[in-house]
């Protein structure tokens, strides 16, 4: 078989990368060829954290390295390969929980010398856009608006090109869009993790019942913060609300208040999001993170996309979720468009800005 | 050869190698007669970025590469969470990538190991454990197979609470800010030699993460 095999002894045709994602509470591997997904194996510690109300990073990173070795070994039965198959070795290096990072990091290394292939320390952020390239109906188009909702992350960006320009249109300034969530539910006294439980709370309640505040999009913050979310004031408002129910003796209409709050973070999302498209001239939007399992959400950028005349894509939920396939694609990404490997003294780093695709 | 790996206190990584184990494998070179190669840094801060640079310090020096790794032995602490966190994750994925076996060993035994040439038991290892607390391991002495035999620890204590003494008899203190992956792989050959069950591969934490649980809600309005 004809390989393209580059001077430097890498496959970068249709390379076969293993990824590794261990930002959070996932511990993800993935592996794929080329834009060929054969494995996307997760192992969450989220059930460890429910009690506390939330990631608890130390428990996470625990969970990490408990998991890592046997989520490399299932990914690898899955996808049908022989470790020693992969041309190079992906890894999030960043942003997230440090300490957890660090045992994605680590294990990568080690594989990596292992095996003497190549390894990619590559952004989790572009990761869950690079996610895009392994959905059936083909790949990315440029440029593209993507937003990005989690339990960790709010964030817009315009990507003109996956593997090497990525620009950060703007992201929250306090919480993140899924914390808004959790923290909302402990206001309605709903267990951790709260978007599922608000959005089935929500099932049969008015969106329209209170209008609670949408987060920097006065006129005023269209300067500043056109691109930019705040939840922290829509959660204190939400909890004022409640509290001058109860203080009265009066029942809290439960799914009326879910509804009505979930509209709230859904609209401030889709807004701004369709607001970057038409303003950049970009008729594309991605979705990704967990969030993307709020249906409301899928449903409202559906609808004002549709009106709006901007193609909506939506990967398949274990894709939004952070996941080591994405690691993988866009490792592969990398690879094929013909990116040197990272030098062996990469760090974690929580902050990494979006900017910054690969370490070179 | 036995590639080993140390991060409970900064970073230590070494190869240890036999002439007999290294036969077939090299036409020459480091490996031809058998021996040794360590690396370390005590950047404790530093733990996830320089650990790939000395395992492939240590792989180069041996004149080997990493297909010759028979076992990976690791160093299960006692150490601060982070850093010790790194250093297991990079054993069990390059043994996992090789396919050879994980061999874990308690980090303060490579500690006595040393300090045992020099003191005799029981003597009492201490390292600093952070948060003005020490991980400490009492030993006896060499056991037949050269091997430091732990009679007590690991544990964690205030430092006014170091057990003074062992089976009656005053203890010798043993601060140590370093461990040595050499000393590591030595002890990890001395096992596998004697047939000896390595334990269990467990990273020796020895407290529990700092969690709070959620109180009521508070109040937003006064």
């Amino acid at each position: 078989m004809l390989m393209a095999v580059n001077e430097d002894g890498l496959n970068r045709r249709e390379p076969l990368v293993l990824g590794i994602e261990s930002s959070c509470d996932e511990t993800g591997v993935g592996i794929v060829r080329g834009r060929k997904l054969l494995a996307n194996v997760i192992a969450s510690s989220m059930d460890e954290h429910a009690r506390y109300g939330g990631v608890v990073p130390e428990v996470a990173a625990r969970a990490h390295l408990e998991a890592m070795a046997p989520t490399i070994r299932e990914a690898v039965t899955t996808a049908g390969i022989e470790l020693d198959d992969i041309d190079a070795v992906a890894v999030a290096n960043g942003p997230g929980l440090a300490g957890a990072l660090m045992v994605g990091v680590g294990a990568a290394k080690a594989l990596a010398l292992a095996l003497d292939k190549p390894i990619f320390a590559v952004n989790h952020l572009v990761g869950h856009v690079g996610a895009d390239v392994l959905s059936p109906e083909g790949q990315l188009a440029y440029p593209q608006v993507a937003l990005l909702v989690s339990g960790g992350h709010t964030s817009l960006l315009l990507v003109r090109d996956l593997t090497s320009d990525v620009e950060l249109l703007g992201e929250t300034v306090d919480d993140a869009a899924g914390e808004a969530f959790d923290k909302v539910a402990r206001i309605l006294g709903l267990p951790y993790p709260g978007g599922p439980q608000i959005d089935r709370a929500a099932a049969d309640g008015d969106p329209k019942a209170i209008r609670f505040p949408r987060g920097l999009s006065q006129p005023k913050d269209m300067d500043a913060h056109r691109y930019d979310f705040s939840f922290s004031g829509l959660k204190t408002a939400v909890a004022r609300w409640v509290e001058v129910r109860r203080d009265a003796g009066e029942p809290v209409p439960l799914a009326d208040v879910a509804a009505s709050f979930r509209e709230a973070v859904v609209d401030v999302l889709v807004s701004k999001a369709i607001a970057a498209c038409t303003d950049l001239g970009v008729p594309r939007l991605l979705l990704g993170g967990g969030v993307t399992a709020n249906a409301r959400l899928r449903e409202v950028a559906a609808e004002r996309c549709g009106a709006a005349g901007i193609e909506l894509r939506v990967p398949e939920f274990s894709l939004c979720t952070d996941n080591g396939a994405m690691i993988a694609a866009l490792g592969a990404e990398l690879i094929m468009a013909g990116a040197a490997p990272s030098p062996l003294s990469f760090g974690a780093d929580s902050t990494l800005p979006a900017t910054e695709i690969c370490v070179s | 050869m036995l590639l080993a790996i140390d991060t409970s206190a900064g970073t230590s990584v070494a190869t240890l190698w036999s002439a007999s184990s290294s036969a077939g494998d090299s036409e020459g070179g480091a490996a031809a007669g058998g021996g040794s190669a360590e690396a370390s840094s005590t950047n404790p801060m530093a733990h996830a970025e320089v650990i790939g640079e000395l395992i492939a310090e240590v792989l180069g020096a041996s004149g080997l590469d990493a297909s010759a790794v028979t076992g990976v032995v690791a160093g299960v602490g006692p150490g601060p969470f982070t850093g010790l966190r790194v250093g297991l994750a990079a054993a069990s994925a390059f043994a996992l990538g090789r396919q050879v076996a994980l061999l874990p060993v308690v980090s303060h035994d490579a500690i006595a190991l040393a300090a045992l040439d020099e003191a005799s038991g029981p003597l009492l290892v201490v390292t600093d454990a952070r948060r003005k607390e020490l991980y400490w391991s009492i030993y006896s002495g060499l056991n037949a197979h050269g091997l430091p035999e732990r009679v007590a620890g690991p544990s964690l204590s205030k430092p006014d609470d170091l057990p003074p003494e062992w089976n009656g008899t005053p203890v010798t203190r043993w601060d140590a800010a370093e461990v040595s992956a050499g000393l590591l792989a030595r002890i990890a050959q001395r096992m596998l030699d004697a047939g000896l069950e390595f334990e269990p591969f467990e990273p020796l934490y020895l407290r529990s993460p700092d969690v709070t649980m959620p109180g009521a809600v508070k109040r937003v309005n006064s």
